[in-house]
């Protein structure tokens, strides 16, 4: 009886050793769900999700305090891949939120009078230009967030969506008829 | 005998070659005006070089390669450039793109032309010439020729020459072994030469006795003391899709290359008879690539193929071989890998072995597509062997990440599934739209990655800028302590006149710690500002005038009035301001002569 239970003891106290160590040596830093969030948000840092910038965006969906739904650059596809990820159905867009077509910032850039407030907006650094110089963006970086806009006192920031070309061209998806089944 | 291998499926479709192959290549007539088009090879589009209203010769470069993957283009004959601008292509989207319009002299006037024995020079200034005689690969990928004769990591042991043509209706690889087989062999001889392999296999279908034997008979003809290296003319039995490069490869090698590996990593490179011409013409006579062999067959009086200048506007190449009145539309390449050309004003583009006119006594229309039955035919002609139904599948539902664990990507879209589908699905459609989908979400996913990673720097940046501002700030304040410190320990000299601190109890010990000290600095000023307050007096008071008095009162009455009002609600208050206003407006203006 007494050796049944020493052996019991020693067999929780062995377990709980190795778990404890576990802990310790495997320990996960920060939460790792919000950077498998943040790889499927589009890292426009656009802030119309109402955070400021993806990753606490993902943040917030990861602590359950936000909806998956508020990504209107991430697309429906964005909305489907998080509802994947979580395990959750899908919502669609709800209230004002709707995706745009995807655009670039351009600067007018003979009215442009050097203030750098747009420089200081751009979340990637897709601006160029220093005090009282002209400025311009960098259209490869940009990920036409918008965030450049408003800043702008002499509003010759336009966002101009991008063209299809050639190369961009995506083959249709087939539509055709089915023959009615007699 | 050499052993033949077989690759799995594939499909016997009508080859309708007869109808093209009994002529020979004829020139094509100089056309009124050709519309090159820049991209016309896998790689960076080419940059114009030429302006408008320019006077170019024959050969001249027109695009001038652009990045490590892209090729030059060339002005198809002399004349004078009437436009730089967008116009729509020979390509499935029917889109437009930069083109040059060459308006033709007729003179033919070349530019110097030098050729040169490919023995004497080096390899890297073979690819280099290679590169600006814009040779690419003429089965119809348009793969710069140049980047596939670098020398790999893998040795390449042998050279397959592609001469299975064995899509219906073309003859133009046919005709052009029959007519030119001596300059394909020597152009062979410069890629083995290029590769260090050590055979070359030339697989042609056996439907082309005539090509196999010209072939044949060019080989045995080369100087035998040139080489100890083996090359061969090998008969391959007419299989659609043989012409592909891994079925080709796979035919006369028996090397099988796995799904993501390329051939090249198991010794074996793929080239067409027709690139093989064009790197001798190339290399041996400096003639650039300005033209190519083209079938014009299907609905036409009299099909041939024609040796035709890029840029040819398709109708004017069209009309050479008498197009039936019935006729709806072109093709562009084969009936089962082609695309619909999206105008017949389109030029002939390096990409293009064949133009058929289309009718619909040829070409019925597609009947109506019933339910997929999962009956697997597709699965068997697959010549990639895959499983086209389940890519079907997954396509429809957009189901992406399942089509490419399914191998979607080595699917060469060579048509066979659709061709035995009993249900008549469009499945190329499907797996086309599946691919370009996945190749945007990877791009989409690329641009994602960078924007992380330069928003995350932006952070950094941001951070760092506030901490070194920071530490500046502090490095100041320490410096002024100190100067300060320094001043107290020494004897102390006549304290300004009016300066309370000094006098103050809270004069600061030298190693008081930065956070104290300043506090002690904010009190002081306090104390001083305090001072300053108590012993000025406001200037201007005195000696107003009744009148002002007054609107002084009123003033301090309204404001203290709005204070009051401010407290409870926003609305309340504007309302009050927008009410105080009128009655400031309300009162007479009193003007004061004083000042």
């Amino acid at each position: 009886m007494l050796s049944a239970l020493l052996v019991m003891l020693e067999i929780a106290v062995v377990l709980g050793a190795v778990l404890g160590f576990a802990a310790i040596k495997f320990r996960v830093e920060g939460n790792p769900m919000v950077d498998k969030i943040d790889a499927i948000l589009p890292q426009t840092q656009c802030g119309q999700c109402g955070f400021p910038g993806c990753k606490p965006y993902a943040t917030a969906i990861a602590n359950g305090e936000a909806d998956i739904n508020l990504c209107p650059p991430g697309g429906e596809e964005g909305i489907h891949k998080l509802a994947d990820l979580l395990g959750r159905d899908f919502v669609p867009y709800g209230g004002d939120i709707a995706p745009k077509p995807k655009s670039v910032a351009f600067i007018d850039e003979n009215d442009c009078i050097g203030c750098t407030l747009c420089t200081q907006a751009c979340p990637v650094d897709a601006i160029v230009g220093a005090a009282k110089q002209m400025h311009t963006i960098i259209a490869a970086e940009c990920t036409g967030c918008e965030l450049c806009v408003a800043p702008c006192p002499v509003d010759i920031i336009s966002m101009i969506p991008i063209k299809e070309t050639l190369t961009t061209w995506k083959w249709k998806y087939p539509i055709y008829a089915l023959s009615p089944v007699k | 005998m050499r052993q033949l291998f077989k690759f799995h499926g594939g499909v016997h479709p009508p080859t309708h070659k007869e109808q093209s192959s009994q002529s020979p290549i004829a020139q094509a007539v100089l056309p009124s005006r050709l519309v090159v088009p820049l991209y016309q090879h896998i790689g960076n589009r080419a940059k114009p070089a030429v302006e408008v209203g320019q006077r170019v010769r024959k050969g001249q470069i027109i695009g001038m390669p652009e990045g490590s993957l892209s090729s030059a283009v060339h002005a198809p004959t002399s004349g004078t450039v009437a436009a730089i601008d967008m116009q729509q292509v020979a390509h499935a989207s029917g889109m437009d793109d930069l083109c040059v319009t060459l308006i033709p002299d007729g003179q033919e006037e070349w530019i110097k032309r030098e050729g040169m024995d490919y023995l004497s020079i080096n390899k890297a200034d073979i690819r280099f010439v290679l590169r600006m005689a814009g040779v690419v690969g003429l089965g119809g990928a348009t793969f710069p020729s140049d980047q596939k004769l670098r020398p790999g990591k893998h040795k390449i042991k042998t050279v397959v020459l592609n001469g299975a043509e064995c899509e219906p209706y073309i003859t133009c690889d046919d005709l052009l072994m029959r007519e030119r087989a001596e300059e394909i062999i020597q152009g062979a001889e410069i890629i083995r030469y290029m590769l260090d392999a050590e055979e070359v296999l030339i697989g042609i279908e056996d439907n082309k006795p005539e090509a196999i034997a010209a072939m044949r008979l060019a080989v045995n003809a080369r100087p035998r003391s040139a080489s100890a290296d083996r090359m061969e003319v090998i008969a391959v039995p007419t299989l659609y899709p043989g012409g592909g490069a891994k079925q080709l490869i796979r035919v006369l090698t028996g090397i099988e290359v796995a799904a993501g590996v390329r051939s090249t990593d198991l010794g074996a490179q793929c080239f067409n008879v027709g690139t093989a011409y064009s790197i001798y013409r190339a290399i041996a006579h400096g003639e650039p690539l300005i033209s190519r062999i083209v079938t014009v067959t299907g609905n036409v009086a009299q099909a041939r193929n024609f040796e035709v200048l890029f840029g040819t506007p398709a109708h004017e190449l069209v009309s050479q071989a008498a197009p039936l009145p019935d006729t709806n539309g072109y093709l562009m390449g084969g009936p089962m890998m082609g695309i619909r050309l999206p105008s017949e004003q389109v030029g002939i583009i390096k990409a293009t072995n064949c133009i058929i006119a289309m009718s619909d006594v040829l070409f019925p229309p597609a009947p109506p597509a019933l339910p997929c039955i999962r009956c697997t035919r597709c699965a068997e002609a697959c010549p990639a062997e895959l499983q086209p139904q389940e890519l079907y599948w997954f396509a429809k539902a957009k189901n992406f990440d399942k089509a490419r664990k399914y191998n979607l990507f080595d699917c060469i879209e060579c048509g066979a599934c659709s061709y035995v589908c009993p249900s008549h699905i469009p499945l190329v459609q499907y797996y086309r739209f599946a691919k370009s989908e996945i190749w945007d979400q990877e791009s989409n996913q690329k641009a994602a990655d960078a924007a992380r990673v330069r928003h995350e720097y932006h952070e950094f940046r941001e951070e760092r800028e506030k901490r070194e501002k920071a530490e500046k700030l502090a490095e100041r304040d320490r410096a002024a302590q100190a100067a300060k410190a320094q001043k107290a320990a020494a004897p102390p000299t006549l304290p300004p006149a009016g300066e309370v601190a000094n006098v103050s109890p809270c004069a600061a010990p030298a190693d008081a710690d930065p956070e104290n000290t300043m506090q002690l600095k904010i009190q002081r000023a306090i104390e001083q500002a305090k001072l300053q307050a108590a012993t000025t007096t406001p200037k201007n008071t005195e000696q107003l005038t009744p009148e002002q008095r007054a609107q002084i009162a009123a003033i301090e009455a309204r404001r203290a009035h709005i204070h009051e009002l401010a407290s409870t609600s926003v609305e309340a208050s504007s309302a009050m301001l927008v009410e105080a206003n009128t009655e400031v407006k309300s009162q007479p203006p009193t003007q004061s002569p004083q000042e």
